[in-house]
């Protein structure tokens, strides 16, 4: 039966990370989006919290605990399942609402876990999961053409030794594990990409520096060289045969179940920038009234529902992707979709506050300022808006990669 | 093809009333009526004003004690995008007979100002009347279901947004009297709408002056005697020639924004043809109302804002539905056209400009589906759904709008020309954002 309400079984939790948000992301917001590169640590006693609650991962970052499955969750008369995968969004949403940047520098989170949820085996579960992972895909020469990297890994004895240079790996810095893409045979394209879990500790790995960044300063963002960085075999996940005929698509699936959770967090910070802007057209004296025309109320008031009504939009296109992959149903356009319309909605409704506010949006004594620059890196990684164009038309158009480039 | 699967399916399965009709052979019928049967209202082009049309004498067959209403649905507390499995039955069935007939038709029926009544008749036939109708009234499903008619209304609307307008509009105006009429209102004009012989009805809200706001009706009711009188003039009213009953809203004086049940058959309005720029099947004209004195039983519901808002809100919905669905005729005819189109050697969607205004439409095409699927469930569960007809509203109004657009743009100078249904699209979405009432869900 069509019912896009959120659950009331998800209350207990969303009501938890919304205290989260409020208490401890909003409280330190300002703080470490000046004071870049400190490591923020409030997060560990409230990282310790989190993982004694851990139900249904709800509190989880992107990636973390069970997504891509609906583990556990009964299904209702119908056989429809609400799952850990709507479960972690509406938790993301929620600590996204409070502060994007730090929800990315939550230890034990982080994009790497989804990684390794993907693709690994069951002993690398054991021996990689709840550790706090980073992905490194980026080099400086391929960012959104991932099949291009340059990276190597070369197998010698038991060991892979892997050569080469990552950029913009989030919490980089402060993980355990970094996840690294690189190629076993460069001239064999992209079936010979693989991932590999390096320690961060590894003397091979070297940081180079940390970004200084439009936003999500809080969030440490690192660059890499690996200089004959030393693993062991077995540090490979999943299977490594080069299979010409799906070996990349392993790795890509892994953006399957990340892309509704940033969406998610976009849809997390705009709201926050619609709930404060709102405060402050009603001081101002605007009076939103949702039955009248657009032009029959003040611009204010009807470009407010504009932004709403996207934001709606996105919203419901990111539950409906979560939904689906709580559902076991293939939702890799609705994924993107969602997170392209997410991104870039986001965004505009962000910078469109800044401007509505006027000098109280713009100046840093709100943090509507903060929430505009935070809020473009959701439109960029995991797959830049027109990456995510680029997926959604070609399965409309059943194209391939090479039929549109 | 299609047609198969019309026929195979069977469109009455959906609606327990139409398995009651189907069984005297009305999938036989489809496509086989004499041509000479086909009446065309055809507008004139002329701007000639007439009379209402004399129509039926309107009068209860029962006596009931009080008003009946459809029970709001239960819900699941779960999330849940699947239709069940009555109405994904309907709703296919609906898209095939959209697809099959509404489609051929919609070129002439967009020349002629008129739908052809055989497909008129094929529609009354599919229930369209019944549904908002409470059951011990003769209605066709137990609760009431907003969520079924925009299922219907956007795979009617697949077919032709101008034709689905002309066939949806009587049951907003059933769905209007099961909502708000009282008992002797409801006898005496339900049972039509659940017979045979359906009336052509519409629901009359919008006025003809730029920044028309629903809330600030120039149309004028004031008490006089036993009943009232009105004054005014309502636009863009769908079938307004042919109809033998409207719901009409006027500020009533002292009392606010108010409904009223007008017979064709009362003295002094009177009609004039308004072809507009698109949804022109719909047969639009204006209603003109000069000193029409109607009896005190006319007066729907209770005077208001609050009864306004609703019968706005719900008209804003079925708007959406239908927009949704001349939305996804544009993406599903577009995406064939670019990959067979060729420009500099190869497939125009092969260049990012092309591929990328597809892949816009279609997510914000998914966007407005969603919005306008929950805010019509919010309707059936009895939760309020101001907020969220709204957002659905301008989502359908301005993606919409975009989406007709960038289906012209698409197939460029061809797009332009009447070879193709895309510049009818163009100018039948405009009207989501234009139109208040008319149909109701």
């Amino acid at each position: 039966m069509i019912n896009l309400e959120t659950p009331k079984k998800f209350e207990f939790l969303v009501g938890q990370a919304h205290q989260v948000a409020s208490e401890i992301f909003r409280s330190n917001s300002r703080k470490y989006d000046g004071d870049e590169h400190s490591y923020p640590k409030e997060l560990d006693m409230l990282a310790a919290v989190i993982d004694g609650m851990n139900e249904g991962g709800a509190l989880s970052g992107a990636g973390a605990g069970g997504v891509g499955e609906g583990n556990g969750k009964k299904p209702d008369r119908d056989g429809n399942r609400n799952g850990s995968n709507i479960a972690s969004l509406l938790g993301l949403i929620e600590l996204s609402w409070g502060d994007v940047g730090l929800l990315l520098t939550m230890p034990r989170q982080g994009l790497g876990q989804a990684a390794i949820a993907a693709v690994a085996n069951e002993q690398q579960l054991k021996r990689f999961g709840g550790k706090w992972a980073a992905m490194a895909i980026t080099e400086p020469e391929a960012g959104s053409d991932s099949a291009a990297i340059r990276t190597t890994a070369t197998l010698e004895g038991d060991e892979y030794v892997l050569n080469g240079e990552k950029i913009f790996v989030t919490a980089g810095d402060r993980a355990e594990l970094i996840v690294v893409w690189a190629t076993l045979d460069r001239k064999q394209g992209r079936a010979a990409i693989k991932s590999f879990v390096v320690e961060r500790d590894n003397a091979g790995l070297i940081l180079e520096r940390l970004e200084h960044k439009l936003g999500i300063r809080a969030s440490d963002t690192a660059d890499f060289r690996l200089e004959n960085c030393r693993i062991p075999k077995d540090n490979l996940l999943g299977s490594p045969e080069i299979e010409p005929k799906r070996g990349f698509a392993g790795v890509m699936q892994t953006f399957d179940n990340t892309r509704p959770l940033v969406a998610g967090m976009a849809i997390g910070v705009s709201r926050a920038c619609l709930e404060r802007t709102r405060e402050l057209l009603t001081e101002a004296g605007v009076e939103i009234d949702y039955d009248l025309p657009p032009h029959a109320q003040v611009a204010a008031a009807s470009e407010f529902i504009a932004m709403e009504s996207d934001w709606e939009a996105a919203r419901l296109l990111t539950m409906q992707a979560a939904w689906m992959a709580d559902n076991k149903k293939p939702n890799s356009l609705q994924a993107s979709m969602a997170k392209a319309k997410a991104g870039r909605t986001a965004t505009d409704i962000a910078l469109r506050c800044v401007a509505l506010c006027g000098s109280i949006g713009y100046g840093e004594r709100e943090l509507l300022e903060k929430w505009a620059r935070d809020v473009k890196i959701l439109d960029l990684f995991e797959g830049t808006q027109q990456i995510q164009l680029l997926i959604v038309a070609r399965q409309l158009l059943g194209k391939t990669s090479a039929e549109l480039k | 093809m299609a047609e198969q699967n019309f026929t195979e399916r069977g469109m009455a399965v959906g609606l327990r009333a139409l398995n009651r009709l189907a069984s005297n052979g009305l999938i036989d019928r489809f496509g086989l009526r004499d041509p000479a049967q086909r009446v065309l209202h055809g507008a004139s082009k002329a701007t000639v004003r007439t009379a209402t049309r004399t129509g039926r004498t309107f009068a209860a067959t029962q006596k009931l004690s009080k008003p009946a209403r459809q029970p709001r649905a239960g819900r699941s507390d779960l999330f849940d995008l699947t239709p069940d499995d009555e109405q994904q039955l309907l709703r296919e069935s609906v898209r095939d007979f959209a697809l099959a007939k509404l489609r051929p038709a919609a070129q002439e029926a967009d020349e002629a100002c008129a739908t052809p009544g055989e497909l008129l008749g094929q529609a009354n036939e599919l229930g369209l009347t019944m549904v908002g109708v409470p059951e011990e009234l003769g209605g066709a499903v137990a609760e009431r279901s907003a969520v079924t008619t925009v299922l219907v209304a956007e795979a009617l609307a697949q077919g032709d947004m101008g034709i689905a307008v002309a066939c949806l509009a009587p049951g907003g105006v059933s769905t209007a009297l099961s909502l708000w009429g009282d008992a002797d209102q409801q006898a005496t004009y339900l049972h039509e709408f659940v017979g045979a012989n359906v009336p052509v009805a519409a629901t009359a809200i919008v006025e003809p002056r730029a920044l028309f706001n629903p809330f600030e009706l120039q149309t004028r009711a004031r008490r006089a005697g036993d009943g009232f009188v009105l004054d005014g003039v309502k636009s863009l009213v769908p079938r307004a020639a042919d109809a033998e009953l409207f719901i009409v809203a006027a500020e009533l004086e002292g009392e606010g924004p108010a409904l009223f049940i007008l017979e064709s058959g009362t003295a002094g309005p009177s009609i004039e043809p308004e072809p507009a720029m698109g949804i022109r099947a719909a047969a639009t004209g204006r209603l003109i109302l000069e000193d029409v004195k109607i009896p005190a039983g006319a007066l729907l519901g209770d005077p208001g804002r609050d009864l306004v808002a609703e019968c706005v809100q719900l008209g804003r919905l079925g708007w959406c539905a239908l927009a949704v669905g001349t939305g996804q005729a544009v993406l599903d005819y577009v995406i064939p056209y670019v990959n067979e189109r060729k420009a500099f050697g190869e497939p125009i969607s092969s260049r990012q400009a092309v591929a990328f205004t597809v892949a816009n439409i279609a997510i914000e095409l998914d966007g407005m589906r969603l919005a306008t699927y929950r805010a019509a469930s919010r309707v059936d569960h009895g939760v309020p759904f101001a907020r969220e007809v709204s957002l659905a509203r301008r989502l359908c109004s301005e993606r919409g709008m975009a989406i007709g657009s960038d289906g012209v743009q698409l197939l460029g100078g061809h797009g332009y020309t009447k070879e193709h249904p895309v510049e009818r699209w163009y100018r039948d979405l405009r009207a989501a954002g234009v139109m208040e009432g008319a149909l109701l869900l």
